[in-house]
């Protein structure tokens, strides 16, 4: 193939990869949008691999056949509980490969760039590693956080601002010295050993920048941790993309990019939060009043036996059910799903409300009911139900706590005040299944505990749910 | 304590402020109860129906009043009752718990305060959501509400719901509610139940989406300012005059077309407004009706008598002021669990003992005569229990993340826009034109984005960090380069990017694969 050929092959999988995210708007179409989205990408390795440019085909045929057995594996044996540690993952194998490739280029010796030209390609390489290396760092750590290798809570350094701060400036003098170790008018390669010493600083810079941001985040953060770090793999493949002169790398690039930012965007508003004071850890600035203006309300939280709970649902006309994070802990998706059949069998009219930011990623919770097979049209967003949740007559909090909490709308000195939350205190009867009464992962006191149409159901959220069944 | 139930002295007062439902819960809480023999007979509850849940009947009103210590009533106690002075009755030391109107009774007051009678009105509880469940006032607003419908029905002529029969057809009656508070609601409720096509209008637009869930059509003012109708409290406040003009331009037209009007619009401590004028009523079809639920201030249309039902040419006027009363075993169930959750905040150890704590915002609300004081305003409430409530913390929720508005999004613009003016004055073409691509795919990247569902957000992340492995083209690139060691981060490289292209599409087929409808 020539070059033009290739060129025409990288539009034609860029606009593939545009059809491939536009399709995942429906459910209807988003098989076809992930089929677009392969055919793309095979389209492109295609194009790639018979340019003119590539020649080495044994190490490349190797390399592309381990991995993309690996992979095969991977997405093969991950258990739907455990997507959003796959996508970690899988982001810290983008931001590693943008390191690597953008070390490869700096030491290829064939490139000849001169005056301004090497500049500009020395800072898209300096860029490239730097967003890549952080973005490896950054997804490992939040992979061990999500799996429980690391602890979730969030690490706070003392004077963590002025170490990040101080990585800062000093990645920017960095890329000063970098930028000078390319003489004006010497040939292509010299300076290059400077060159590579100072990348490599960089480069452990930016790990460990990548690991303290995440570390300082915590558990429930995380959709808005894994949504950014989905945004940085992003902005890593487009710098990729300008060190090379690659259009493709930068379309694809920047559409994952600002894919990753618009998601991170959605989550932090659904928790009401400034994305830099989610990524800056903990819970900011926010007054810590709460728990003392509580205390004169808060009554006694009244439990309840499963088949109570059984009894009422029977006697219910509609019933919505609210999982939050815990119900993914519990691994309880498939007996809630039994659960709902049972319901629909008997002519209840059963729902689920969905909080924006319910479980550890972006649509987790969605993704783990479609797995037990819950009929998406039966899954409803926060915003199609909250106006329903009054003239139900039972809703089920399955591990769910913050999300649910009336603290957000009632109380404007709670750290959550503001955050749009469910509410399922409306309904006639609520029912929360929860292991103890601990705080959520705000730590804020929820008053809908100590509400008179609040029962609940101590237990692990799958064996409640098997007691509800047993007893329906 | 002892909790005594005088019976209701006022002229067809038919509530009792005690059933013995509440009676047990009352005990729970470790009090004792009287009642005089007969006070319920009005709700329909004979006194040993009293006597079976464990209420001491007594005899005689005075007797009820010498031995308790809280005395419970509906309405306020009265110096001029057939059963005599009820004010008098009252020791010193007792506390109180009834209707009291403080802002129209201020004699009463002042004897209640030289009596030493501790008073808690409950049409004085705050407008809480916390104290929703002792909020009498909306319980017999409710009633009101549905018994308007009713006393409405009955005086209208035709069908309320829509039919096509044999004898032929029948057109659905057109009710119009003015007010959308407890009272208006419950009445569309009520109207809606019976099959007619109700409209409500409100001063207050939060009430617009409150009416439409009703079912009911919300009339939109005719009218350009943004006014505002919601005072303190969830009650209207008074508005200007132009809204005014245009609110009764709204009712004159209806007037001509619809066939009931109910109006329940009150501002608290005025007359009630005039809404429908007396050539309104002329103007009406034969055979209409209106409730006025304002009767007893005066009324929202000036020819209502209080208490009576009159006609004014072809149109029935109901001016009944004592709508819950005719109701009296519901209304007394629910004003009597209004008392029972009052007396339940008053008794938090449960110990039979009442405590008026004025640090409890609930009871320092309700808590009008304290001791010989009257304590009557309370400070202003903390929060408003009316909708309006609502759209205040989620207005911050719209835009929160976005920086100052309009001014600062047109200098982040302007920035934009010079930075980008300074890269391209020093940067080669061929990075400008690279720079194109990179802007324009961003745009492209965030329409697409939008659009997406939010249930496949998991899928859209698996996606496009597969089709960020796209980074391999990069590392192929590199495969065939000259030197070794790139060749070996490159294949590397290739590893890594392969393994997220294949999992992260075949993960997104699998899960795709699960949603079902």
């Amino acid at each position: 193939m020539n070059d033009g050929m290739v060129n025409a092959a990288y539009i034609i999988a860029a606009i593939l990869f545009i059809l491939s995210l536009s399709g995942l708007s429906k459910q209807e179409t988003a098989r076809r949008g992930n089929q677009f989205g392969i055919a793309g990408m095979a389209l492109a390795i295609i194009a790639v691999i018979l340019s003119k440019d590539v020649s080495n085909y044994g190490v490349l045929i190797v390399t592309i056949g381990i991995g993309g057995g690996i992979g095969a594996v991977l997405a093969k044996r991950v258990e739907m509980t455990q997507m959003p540690e796959l996508v970690a993952i899988l982001h810290s194998f983008v931001g590693l490969a943008a390191v690597l490739v953008g070390f490869a280029t700096y030491l290829d010796p064939d490139s000849n760039y001169l005056g301004t030209e090497r500049t500009i390609h020395d800072v898209e390489i300096y860029l490239g590693i730097l967003i890549g290396a952080l973005t490896f760092t950054g997804s490992v750590v939040a992979f061990g956080k999500l799996s429980g290798k690391v602890g979730s809570k969030p690490l706070i350094l003392p004077a963590r601002h002025m170490i990040n701060v101080g990585i800062g400036i000093a990645c920017v003098i960095l890329l000063m010295l970098f930028i000078g170790t390319a003489p004006e008018t010497a040939s292509a390669t010299a300076g290059k050993g400077a060159g590579t010493a100072i990348l490599v600083i960089m480069t452990l810079l930016a790990f460990a920048f990548g690991v303290h941001m995440v570390m300082a985040i915590g558990g429930a953060d995380m959709p808005v941790v894994i949504s950014m770090l989905n945004s940085y793999s992003g902005w890593a493949a487009a710098a990729t993309g300008f060190m090379l002169s690659n259009d493709l790398l930068i379309v694809v690039g920047a559409l994952v990019g600002s894919s990753g930012a618009i998601l991170s965007y959605i989550m932090c508003r659904a928790m009401n939060r400034k994305f830099f004071s989610v990524i800056m850890g903990g819970w900011g600035d926010a007054p810590k009043g709460a728990a003392s203006d509580d205390d004169e309300e808060q009554g006694e939280a009244v439990s309840i036996s499963a088949d109570e709970v059984a009894q009422l649902c029977k006697d219910a006309e509609s019933v919505v059910i609210v999982p939050g994070y815990g119900m993914a802990v519990a691994h309880a998706q498939h007996p809630v799903s039994e659960l709902t059949n049972r319901l629909k069998a008997a002519g209840i009219n059963i729902r689920f409300a969905i909080h924006p930011v319910a479980g550890r990623m972006p649509g987790h919770m969605n993704v783990l009911l479609a797995e037990a097979n819950v009929p998406y049209d039966l899954v409803l967003e926060m915003d199609e139900i909250n106006e329903d949740l009054a003239k139900t007559d039972v809703v089920i909090v399955i591990g769910a706590n913050d999300i649910v909490n009336p603290a957000a709308l009632d109380n404007p000195n709670s750290p959550i005040a503001g955050m749009p939350v469910l509410e399922v205190w409306n309904a006639k009867q609520v029912i929360v299944s929860k292991r103890s009464m601990a705080t959520g992962y705000a730590g804020v006191e929820n008053p809908l505990f100590f509400k008179e149409n609040t029962r609940m159901l101590f237990g692990d959220a799958k064996d409640s749910v098997n007691g509800i069944l047993a007893n329906l | 304590m002892l909790i005594g139930v005088p019976k209701e002295t006022y002229a067809g007062e038919k509530r009792v402020a005690l059933t013995p439902e509440t009676a047990s819960h009352i005990q729970k809480l470790g009090h004792t109860l009287c009642i005089q023999s007969g006070a319920g007979l009005g709700a329909d509850i004979s006194d040993d129906l009293y006597a079976r849940a464990g209420v001491d009947v007594l005899d005689s009103a005075q007797a009820v009043y010498d031995k308790s210590d809280i005395i419970i009533k509906v309405r306020a106690p009265d110096p001029h009752s057939a059963a005599g002075d009820e004010i008098a009755m009252l020791k010193a030391g007792t506390i109180l718990i009834s209707f009291i109107w403080p802002a129209q009774n201020e004699s009463l007051m002042s004897q209640l305060s030289a009596g030493e009678i501790t008073t808690l009105a409950m049409d004085s509880v705050p407008r809480i959501s916390r104290a929703q469940k002792l909020d009498a006032l909306s319980s017999m607003a409710n009633i009101g509400g549905y018994r308007a419908v009713v006393e409405a029905a009955n005086q209208f002529g035709r069908f309320f719901t829509g039919q096509i029969t044999a004898a032929g057809k029948v057109p659905p009656a057109k009710v119009l509610i003015i007010g959308a508070g407890v009272a208006g609601l419950a009445a569309i409720g009520a109207a809606r139940g019976m099959g007619a096509i109700v409209r409500s209008f409100d001063t207050r637009p939060e009430a617009a989406e409150q009416v439409e869930s009703m079912g009911a059509e919300f009339l939109m003012l005719d009218f350009e300012d943004d006014e505002d109708g919601a005072g303190e409290g969830g009650y209207a406040k008074l508005m200007s005059k132009e809204f005014i003009d245009a609110e009764m331009a709204l009712f004159r037209e209806q007037a001509k077309e619809v066939d009931i009007i109910i109006t329940t619009a009150l501002i608290p401590g005025r007359d009630a407004p005039e809404l429908i004028t007396t050539d309104m009523v002329e103007s009406m079809k034969p055979g209409s009706v209106i409730v006025d639920l304002a009767a007893e201030r005066g009324g929202n249309c000036k020819l209502t008598v209080a208490n009576e039902i009159t006609r004014h040419g072809d149109v029935t006027l109901v001016g009944y002021t004592d709508l819950p009363s005719r109701m009296a075993a519901q209304s007394s169930q629910l004003y009597g669990t209004n008392i029972r959750h009052l007396l339940s905040d008053l008794t938090p150890d449960k110990e039979g003992v009442v405590n008026v704590n004025m640090e409890d915002e609930v009871i320092r609300g309700a808590t009008v005569v304290n001791g010989s004081d009257i304590t009557w305003p309370p400070p202003a409430p903390k929060l408003s229990a009316a909708p309006k409530a609502k759209p205040k913390p989620a207005a911050p929720v719209a835009e929160p993340v976005k920086t100052g508005g309009a001014g600062g999004t047109l200098i982040a613009a302007a920035i934009g826009a010079v930075a980008l003016l300074a890269v391209g004055s020093v940067a080669p073409e061929d990075f400008m034109k690279h720079f194109t691509v990179f802007v324009l795919a961003c745009f492209v990247g965030y329409q697409v984005v939008w659009s997406v569902s939010p249930a496949l957000h998991t899928p859209l992340m698996s996606v496009t960090n597969a089709i960020s492995g796209i980074i391999v083209v990069g590392a192929l690139l590199q495969v065939s380069a000259s030197s070794g060691f790139v060749i070996f981060l490159a294949a590397i490289a290739t590893l890594i990017a392969s393994i997220n292209i294949v999992g992260g599409f075949l993960v997104t087929q699998r899960m795709l694969k699960m949603f079902r409808k």
